[in-house]
Order: C-alpha cells, then structure tokens, then sequence
C-alpha cells in the first residue's frame, strides 16, 4: 500500500534530497576544484567559491594528456563493447531459451559461472590467450604431440600466433563475453508469450526470422538499457585496457588520466587533474542523458 | 478446403498421456467443434493438427497427406489463438499481413490482400493502428484476419471467444459462421462453451479425459447422448441423472423410495441403470397426479423467458425448465410428470447409452 501524507511525503522528499546532495558534492567539489589556480586550489581549505580558470584548466589538461585521441579510443572501446553485448547477450539467451538440445542446461550452467569469474579473477589467462589467441589450439597440439609428428612428417615447425595487443579487438573482446546481459535477455524472452512464438510458426516465420522480426523489435528497450549498463561500464574500466595497451595509440581515456596526477616532487597540479577527470566523465554523462527514458523502461520490462 | 482424418492419435508427455487413441473424420469444409471439459485435451488435439505439438502415436492426414512430420506452414493450416497472440510492434496491416511476408509475396499484392481482407471484417479504418490500441473486438478481427490472408486448407481455432463479453461473443460468433459459409474451408473449432458448441457446429466432438466419446450433429448429440457424461455434459441446466434398479414392471428409483413405469424392453431386470431426463422435458403437474413424483421445490430461477425450478427428490437433486406460468414457492410440494419417451438410459457402470426400445405399448401406472 502507498500512504499519501504531507508528512510521509515531506520525510521522503527530505530523504531523497538527502541522498542526491550526497551523491552530488564530490562532483561539485571536481567542478569547483576545476575552476581554481594552482595557488588556489591547494589552500587548505580549499575555497568552495568557484574560481576563474575553468576553460584555462580544461584547455591544458586536454593538451597534457592528449585526450582527443585517447577519448576516441575510450568511445570505439565503450561502443564495441556494448554493441558486441547486445547482439551476444541476446544470441546466447535465444539459444537457451527457445531451443532444445543436448547440453543445453550445461551451456546453461557454463554461462552462469562466468557470473562468478570476472575478468579480475581469470585476467593472467585472458592476458595469455589475447596475446596470442591461438595459443590454446597450439597447447592442444603440443600435448597431443601433433606438433611433433607434423614436425616428422612435413618437417615444418606448427606455431601458431595471433596476438591481439594493442588493438580495439583486444580491447573490445574479453569484455564482451560476460552473462550479465544473457540474463536480462532470458529474463525478457520468458515473459514474451508462447501464443506469440506460436502465432510466428503458424505464420510461417523459421527461427531466425521470429528473432529478428519479433524477439528483436519487441525487446529494443532491453537493448538500449543493456547498451547503456554496459558502455558505461566499459568506459570506466581501467584493469584491462592499461594491461593491454603497451602503447599509446591505443590507450584509453580513463587510463591515461593518470598522466594527469601529480607525481611525487612534480607541482602539486590537481586543478588539471581535476578538469581532466571532468572532461572523461562527460561523454557517458551524454550517453545516460541520452537514453534515460528508454534505459528506465527496460529495466522495469514491464512493456510487452 | 480439405479433409483432415486422424487415426488413433495419442499425446503424451513425461510423465502422463493426455490424449487416448482419438479417430476422427473430418470432412472438407465441415465446421467441426471440439467439445469437452478443462483439460480434456482439446487444445493438445488442435495444437496436433496444427503442427505444434508432436504426435506421440498415430497419424494426422490432410487431404490424404500424412502431415505428422511437417512443420505447421506445410501443413496449410492456419490458427486462431485464444489470446490473440497478435505482433504488439506491427500495426494491424502488418500484423495480418505477415505470413504474406514471410512467403515473400510482393509488397503490392501483400497490401491488395491485406485491403480485401480488412474489407470483409471491417478493419479498414484501422489498419495503421497497433493492437494496444484496439478493442477486444478488433483484436479478435484481427486474428481472423491473420488467418484468413493466406487462404488456408484449414481454420483451426482455440477459445478464440472466451476473452469476449457475452454480447461480444454471441456477436462473433454469428460471424464466424457467416465468414465460415462465405469461405467454406475446414474448420476446427475447440471451445468448451456448449452454446457455442451447439451453435457454431456442423458436426460436433465431444471429449472427455483424453478421449473422444461422442462425434455427431449437435442435435443428435443433444438427443440420442452417447453416455452419461456427454448426456450431462451437453445441455443447460444439466440433464437430470437418477439411479435405479430396473424391475418386471417399472424402475425403481433411489434406493426403492420412488417407482416409475418404464418401457424395460430390452433392458433385463435387475440391471442398475441411471435414468436421465432433460429439465426441459420434465412437466410439472398437481402432487400426487397419476404416475407423478412427487418432490419438495428448493428454489426457482427467474430466466426472464421462463424459470428454472430446483427441487429435491429424497435427497437428490433434479431440475425443471418450465415456461408455463406456474409459481411454485420454494418449500411447495409439486408433482413431476416424466414421459417415458424422453428418457435416457444409461449404464450404471460404464456410462454408456442403453438402447431401449420404446414400444408405444400403454403401460401400467402405479
Ligand atoms: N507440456 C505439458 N506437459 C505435461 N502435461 C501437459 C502439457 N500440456 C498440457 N498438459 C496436460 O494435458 C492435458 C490436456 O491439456 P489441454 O491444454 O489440451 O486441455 P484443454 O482441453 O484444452 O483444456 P482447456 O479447456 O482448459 O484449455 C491437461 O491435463 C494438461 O495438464
Ligand atoms: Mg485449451
């Protein structure tokens, strides 16, 4: 039951305002904090009146830490990843839940587990196979001893590499294989009505045909929710991308903040550290915005 | 159009079989209704025909095909689900006009179709609307519609009325029999709504537990049931049942508290037989009327057109349609008259219909 009182109504209001203040003031304090000298910014304490160097403090550190291409790069990683989501989450849940095969509950199981190995845990493995991704079929040959009969035989030496550091693949893939976005999907298709599958068979639709024609249209607010979730987590992540990108070029916006903090004995610099951090949280910032009415409506799942 | 026989067709699932060997003919372009109880297996014979759901044992044939192991679009069938089932994200015209598509009928011809269908059940005006949009009315429209675009051998229909408001459905139904004349496919119709049974069918099917126990006009099923359970089961109120014992002279009811005259030909003494007559068939007289029993009134029901008279026979229940312009009070005494040419009988053990030969001998009173 929900009880409607001036009171209850004021005692919540207050709470929720509560929690946005609290949520709100770190942001605010980088703003502020964006916004002072060099001088200013590290008084103790700092002044909370905003300062008159914003767009100076943004100009630099965008030049220091060379954040147009790494903010590029960060976007293509983001995108790939939640586009490549997309379209695996909602493969994978299709297959589990409309087909009947041997082995099925197994996958099922299998899919489930990688719930609880995230890629912190499994990360010196995922490392070994992004560097050379060819590496388990070359571990299957050698301890079957293949390699050493083709060796005999051809006189030819089987070794097989196909490294993906320092590219968007090695970027993009091991993020993209995850059951988070499996789930949600399962979730979804087990509300969508037998009558309706039916209807599509007698309607003359093969599997593919019901997926793309059905399936897809009716869960595009699941999509863009689970696209949202999954490029913000994407951007923020830092592990990965600054274990696989020896080099520059590929290095992601996140990463290369750090450039930005100072270093032990460099100027205590946190005012560019600060408008370099604001800079990178503005593009999921955009993104969220963006797609806030329909990431909601996915979420509650209850349109059908 | 086209025949649809179906040969000792059985379902079973895990653990429980569901549907026991049914045989059924249908002719081309019968309309043929699926009678039966909740969970008798209606729905799992239509859905078998439909492709849907796998055939366990026996075999499904349309116009001589056996369609066991086709998928449901080689079969030509084409079904009206319960719910509707309609596409949420298509408009009305793609909705019906999907199987076209899937075919990979041009788009032209696909909107002329669409056009002439829309026509006939009169959605033209809101083709471009989703089906949230609609009434239940329409929506059931359009489900038809989807049906009837790719012009299948077979109509195949599952309760596509029970979502309905009763004038709604009486409304339907008449033009669901009227698109059935205009277009004269084959038709299977599962319902478990008798008057929608008996006035939709050509040939009517009544199932019970799996199997099918009887197949034949509505009006022979209504008068010559074949057990006692499509005799209860067919008929509102329900066909009165009263167990007795048959003797030289008559039938003993309820334990040998009430007497009837009956022609006993055919029937040896001794047998225990339920006795059944129609509530419509049963007049009421003044208590204590020659041959007559007498039985104490319960309770009536006003139907506007007449009214439904509950009473108690020592004990067992029995109810009397009467139009007549008699007022009996509940607690009143009334005398049941029964003509013995309406009864019934039935085995007391197995159910089945035992054939009496009603002989128009006078026959003594007691
Ligand atoms: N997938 C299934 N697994 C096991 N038993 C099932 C399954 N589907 C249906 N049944 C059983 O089969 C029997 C017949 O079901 P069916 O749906 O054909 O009934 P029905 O006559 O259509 O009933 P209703 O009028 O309620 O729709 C029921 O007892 C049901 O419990
Ligand atoms: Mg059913």
């Amino acid at each position: 039951m929900v009880e409607r009182t001036p009171i209850l109504n004021f005692i919540t209001h207050l709470v929720l305002f509560l929690g946005f203040v609290l949520a709100v003031a770190p942001f605010v304090i980088v703003a502020i904090a964006a916004s002072h000298n060099l001088k200013d910014v590290n008084d103790v304490p700092m002044s909370l009146l905003p300062g008159g160097d914003f767009w100076v403090n943004i100009k630099t550190a965008w030049t220091t830490a060379n954040l147009g291409p790494k903010l590029l790069n960060s976007f293509i990683m983001a995108a790939g990843v939640a586009a490549g989501k997309v379209v695996i989450s909602a493969l994978t849940a299709f297959s589990i839940v409309y087909f009947r095969y041997p082995g099925r509950t197994f996958i099922f199981w299998l899919i489930f587990v990688t719930l609880m190995l995230p890629l912190e845990v499994r990360i010196v493995p995922t490392y070994a196979v992004v560097a050379n991704v060819l590496s388990p079929y070359q571990t299957i040959l050698d301890v079957t001893g293949l390699t050493w009969l083709i060796e005999k035989v051809s006189g030819v030496q089987v070794s097989m590499s196909f490294g993906l550091l320092n590219s968007y693949s090695g970027l993009i893939l091991p993020l993209i294989a995850t059951a988070t976005g499996t789930f949600l999907y399962r979730q979804f298709f087990l509300t969508v009505p037998d009558e309706l599958t039916e209807a599509a068979r007698m309607d003359g639709a093969g599997a593919l045909r019901f997926f793309i024609d059905i399936l897809l249209p009716l869960s595009r607010t699941n999509m863009a929710a689970l696209g949202t979730i999954m490029f913000l987590w994407a951007w923020n992540q830092y592990l990965w991308p600054l274990l696989i990108t020896t080099d520059q070029s590929h290095a992601t916006a996140v990463t290369e903040l750090k450039q930005l903090i100072p270093n032990v004995g460099g100027a205590p610099e946190w005012h560019i550290a600060m408008a370099g951090t604001l800079i990178v949280m503005l593009p999921p910032l955009i993104v969220v915005v963006a797609m806030q009415r329909w990431f909601v409506r996915g979420l509650i799942a209850t349109e059908k | 159009m086209a025949s649809i026989t179906i040969r000792d067709v059985t379902k079973s699932y895990a653990k429980s079989q569901v549907v026991h060997g049914v045989d059924l003919d249908i002719a081309s372009g019968d309309f043929v209704v699926i009678l039966g109880p909740s969970g008798c297996g209606k729905s799992t014979l239509l859905r078998m025909i439909a492709g849907l759901e796998e055939i366990s044992g026996g075999e499904i044939a349309i116009d001589g095909t056996v369609v066991n192991r086709l998928e449901p679009r080689e079969r030509g069938c084409a079904m009206v689900f319960q719910n509707y089932a309609l596409y949420p994200h298509m408009s009305v015209a793609q909705n019906i006009g999907y199987s076209l598509k899937v075919a990979g009928v041009p788009a032209a011809e696909r909107t002329q179709r669409i056009q002439a269908v829309a026509r006939i059940l009169e959605l033209e005006p809101m083709l471009d609307r989703k089906p949230a949009a609609l009434s239940g009315g329409q929506r059931q429209r359009v489900a038809m519609g989807r049906a009837m675009i790719r012009e299948p051998k077979v109509f195949l229909f599952d309760e596509p009325l029970s979502n309905l408001d009763a004038k709604l459905r009486v409304q339907m139904r008449s033009e669901i029999r009227k698109l059935h004349r205009r277009l004269n496919a084959t038709s299977v119709f599962v319902t478990h709504d008798q008057v929608e049974a008996m006035t939709l069918a050509d040939r009517l099917v009544v199932m019970n537990g799996g199997r099918v126990e009887q197949v034949g006009t509505p009006g022979e099923i209504y008068k010559r049931p074949a057990s006692r359970f499509v005799a209860t089961f067919v008929g509102a109120p329900a066909m009165n049942i009263l167990e007795g014992v048959v003797e030289l002279d008559g039938l003993s009811l309820l334990g040998g508290s009430r007497r009837l005259p009956v022609p006993r030909v055919g029937l040896p003494v001794g047998a225990k037989v339920a006795m059944g007559i129609r509530p419509e068939a049963v007049r009421l007289v003044a208590p204590g009327s020659q041959g007559a029993l007498n039985a104490t009134v319960d309770l009536v029901e006003e139907l506007g057109a007449g009214r439904v008279i509950y009473v108690d026979l020592d004990g067992a229940a029995f109810s009397v349609v009467t139009s007549e312009t008699v007022h009996p009070a509940a607690g009143a005494t009334v005398g049941l008259k029964i003509s013995p040419d309406d009864m019934h009988f039935f085995s007391s053990e197995t159910g089945a219909r035992l054939d009496v030969f009603k002989a128009s001998m006078p026959v003594p009173a007691h």
